[in-house]
């Protein structure tokens, strides 16, 4: 198969709420991967967009940020998930033959939703909307079941806000950089028990965009590539009673794979430095699990040792990850840029000394019932 | 080089205004599960599955994730796609550039709709900006009319011209099981006096002038699914696979009242890009049969016109000639189209699926009758947008 490179990656802020309207933020976005790359719009073959037409509130939610992505007269498609499901169809659009280049270009206005409502709108019209389930009440669910089963506790949960926040002090484009402790977290105010404030991710505003290209394409842009080694994305059940809340059978799944296509047989040993979708902070303990970091249930063991910190053997969301800015959909390519930046050695204060090999994660669905696992390195 | 890639199944729902009997899920899984019986595999052969519909008619979030379990995506990988009415073409673009990829050999599409559960217009209406179009103008009906009153004013075309494409769709429509709506009165009546009736019926009302309810395709509850697969494995699938010679589409977006009414660029550029890609010089002679997406009856002249099958203002005599009836020599829509079932994010995907039948010479009573080399499908949406594939009998080179 052919090789795949990341050539140019651009974000906006990611502000609690922007005046910037979609397509002002996808222009920001596309512009700044564009000039990363040192290229220009001409030298973009096709694009994919990533939007979900309930969080813009507006059916046809790609229509209004096609002129700002630069898609005029070039073939266009729109992916509703992840950011990383649209790099992978960016991806796939060049493997295909028909394309050298890809702009993938991500947007969300969580600002101008109401984020329960919308998520409440993920689950059954019948059984479950009535009873209020939305993406954080049934996260806490799912921490609960997590506990039961790892014996973690919220402690654990806290000292992954506690790495997080601070992390995001190095982080420009982050939302909210916090110096907190373990007991600030635990006496954040309770959201649904046993998720306290400072466990949940915030409500973002914010775009990104990367652009891609074949071993043909990268030769139109100055920037050095850094090259996708391996993917794999994987769903599991979506009703929540069908599943293992505890244990992410698809995130093993999806990695996997991943890590058969990079060649990679241990990798906590391997990668150097991981950006996770933490949208609540016992995730990044269960996706630790998934990923194959720890042994099930032990994943609480790699924070409280210090494993996945700033100078820990495998550092894990040097940016502050998604417990610092969550602008929904654009998070996970947000994760892949911050990938790309670490392997490029351009990821500024939050850089790790000689990251080689990077891995990005997304996640779609309650409790991340999907996700999509990138391997990347220079 | 990417993998050569076929379409090896197909399987719809019977169409129908209300689909009472099935939720979403079970609609869907209606669909994958004959659409994995006509390809003779299990959903344990696929390898991914890409899904589409347009979230604001059932009121659903997260698609793939809440079909999961209807559409056979449990640990498997899925994605969504839509893009409003191009969702289905989408949905099939999707699914060829996963096989093409080279990354998986076997890929399930599914599209579907449920309109019966939706404010259809409603629904629309909030794809356009909220403080310049949403007051003035919006929703389906209102962009169509405007292309068609320009359209008759710049070619003297008439409600007679309109009602022909109307006519040639409902009489297909009779020869499609699938389709939702079957006017049996037509049956054996002369092509003229069905024309008479429709733009004399004091019972066809108008909805946006020029456009009555003759004019305009219905709302359907439906879904569709079609098996792509590569050109490692095709053959062994299906005796005629139905490949995929070449695919292009165009978004531009503008505010309404900046698009041009004149003609419908997205899709001559599209088609153009895929007449380029597949060698067809001439595409009336070269192209067997089309599986168009043509929303009212207006769009059966005026864009077969945009795709190049005759010059500017030449649509009607197309019609009148015969030469887009079943018999003639560019037979459009076999199966009825969108005039006749429109499950709007399965619609695209059930032109794709449709065209691949043709292909196959599997069409049953809407078989054309002549050899199939080379059929056309388009899918449009959004902002007057176009998707367009065109499916080969022969392996492309």
């Amino acid at each position: 198969m052919e090789r795949i490179a990341v050539v140019g990656v651009g974000q906006t802020n990611y502000e609690r709420s922007k005046e910037d309207t979609f397509e002002d933020m996808v222009f920001e976005a596309a512009t700044k991967a564009i000039s990363d790359a040192g290229g220009e719009i001409g030298d973009i073959d096709n694009i994919v967009t990533v939007s979900n037409d309930f969080w813009d509130g507006r059916t046809i939610s790609s229509m209004a940020i096609q002129d700002a992505a630069g898609s005029w007269g070039k073939d266009i498609s729109t992916v509703e998930g992840d950011g990383t499901f649209g790099a992978l169809y960016g991806m796939m659009r060049i493997l295909s033959g028909s394309f050298d280049t890809t702009l993938v270009v991500s947007h969300i206005k969580g600002s101008e939703g109401v984020m329960n409502l919308i998520t409440n709108a993920m689950f059954d019209p019948i059984y479950q909307r009535s009873l209020g389930i939305d993406a954080t009440s049934s996260a806490a669910l799912q921490a609960r079941s997590y506990m039961e089963m790892s014996g973690a506790r919220e402690e654990d949960f806290a000292l992954v806000s506690v790495k997080n926040h601070g992390n995001a002090f190095n982080n420009p484009y982050a939302q909210l950089p916090m110096k907190i402790s373990l007991g600030d977290v635990m006496a954040s105010r309770k959201i649904s028990e046993p998720l306290k404030l400072l466990d949940c991710s915030p409500i973002s505003d914010g775009a990104a965009a990367i652009i891609l290209a074949n071993e043909r394409g990268i030769k139109r842009f100055k920037k050095a590539p850094a090259w996708i080694q391996g993917v794999g994305h994987c769903a599991d059940s979506f009703n929540l009673g069908y599943r293992d809340l505890a244990r992410s059978r698809a995130l093993k799944g999806a990695s996997l794979k991943a890590y058969q296509m990079a060649g990679i047989a241990d990798p906590l040993r391997e990668i150097d430095v991981m950006e996770l979708y933490d949208a609540y902070s016992y995730m990044e303990l269960m996706w630790y699990e998934g990923l194959g970091l720890a042994p099930e249930g032990k994943g609480a063991s790699l924070i409280r040792a210090g494993v996945t910190a700033m100078d820990g053997e495998l550092p894990v969301n040097p940016s502050g990850g998604v417990l610092s800015s969550h602008p929904v959909l654009v998070a996970g390519l947000a994760r892949l840029i911050e990938a790309t930046l670490q392997v490029r050695g351009e990821a500024g204060r939050r850089q790790i000394n000689g990251a080689k090999k990077a891995l990005a994660h997304g996640i779609n669905g309650p409790c991340g019932q999907a996700h999509c696992v990138f391997i990347i390195s220079v | 080089m990417g993998k050569r890639t076929a379409i090896v199944g197909f399987g719809q729902t019977f169409q129908k205004s209300a689909r009472k009997d099935v939720n979403g899920v079970e609609l869907i899984n209606e669909a994958v599960t004959t659409a994995l019986a006509d390809a003779g595999l299990s959903i344990r052969d696929i390898d991914a599955i890409v899904i589409g519909n347009m979230d604001h008619f059932e009121g659903v979030n997260y698609v793939d994730m809440w079909s999961a379990e209807g559409s056979g995506a449990v640990m498997k990988p899925v994605m969504k796609v839509t893009t409003g009415g191009t969702t289905g073409s989408t949905v099939a673009t999707c699914a060829y550039y996963h096989v093409a990829s080279g990354m998986v050999d076997k890929v399930l599409a599914i599209g579907w709709e449920k309109n019966s559960e939706s404010d259809t217009t409603g629904a629309i209406i909030t794809a356009f900006n909220p403080i310049w179009e949403r007051p003035n103008i919006g929703g389906a009906i209102a962009g169509l009319a405007l292309e068609a009153s320009v359209y008759m004013a710049n070619y003297g075309i008439t409600e007679r011209d309109g009602a022909r494409v109307t006519v040639r769709e409902r009489l297909h429509a009779l020869n499609n099981p699938y389709a939702h709506l079957h006017q049996d009165w037509m049956k054996g009546k002369p092509i003229n006096k069905l024309v008479d009736l429709t733009v004399s019926s004091e019972q066809n009302k108008m909805l946006a002038s020029p456009l009555r309810m003759s004019d305009m395709c219905p709302r359907t509850d439906g879904a569709a699914a079609v098996v792509f697969a590569s050109e490692d494995v095709a053959e062994k699938i299906a005796p005629i696979p139905a490949w995929v010679h070449a695919t292009a589409n165009r978004h531009n977006y503008v505010f309404i009242g900046d698009v041009d009414m004149e003609q419908n660029t997205t899709l001559a550029s599209a088609s153009k890009k895929v007449f380029e890609k597949a060698r067809i010089k001439e595409p009336l002679k070269e192209i067997d049969v089309c599986e168009l997406y043509l929303p009212y009856s207006y769009a059966g002249l005026k864009w077969i016109e945009d795709i190049g099958f005759c010059g500017y203002g030449e649509g009607p005599k197309l019609l009148w000639d015969g030469v887009t009836d079943m018999d003639g020599e560019l037979p459009i829509n076999p199966s009825g189209g969108v005039m006749s079932s429109n499950p709007i994010g399965a619609t695209g995907l059930i032109r794709v699926g449709e065209a691949a039948l043709q292909i196959m010479g599997r069409a049953g009573d809407r078989q054309v009758k002549k050899d199939v080399n080379f059929a056309l499908t388009t899918g449009f949406g959004g902002c007057f947008w176009a998707d367009v594939m065109l499916l080969g009998k022969e392996k492309p080179l």
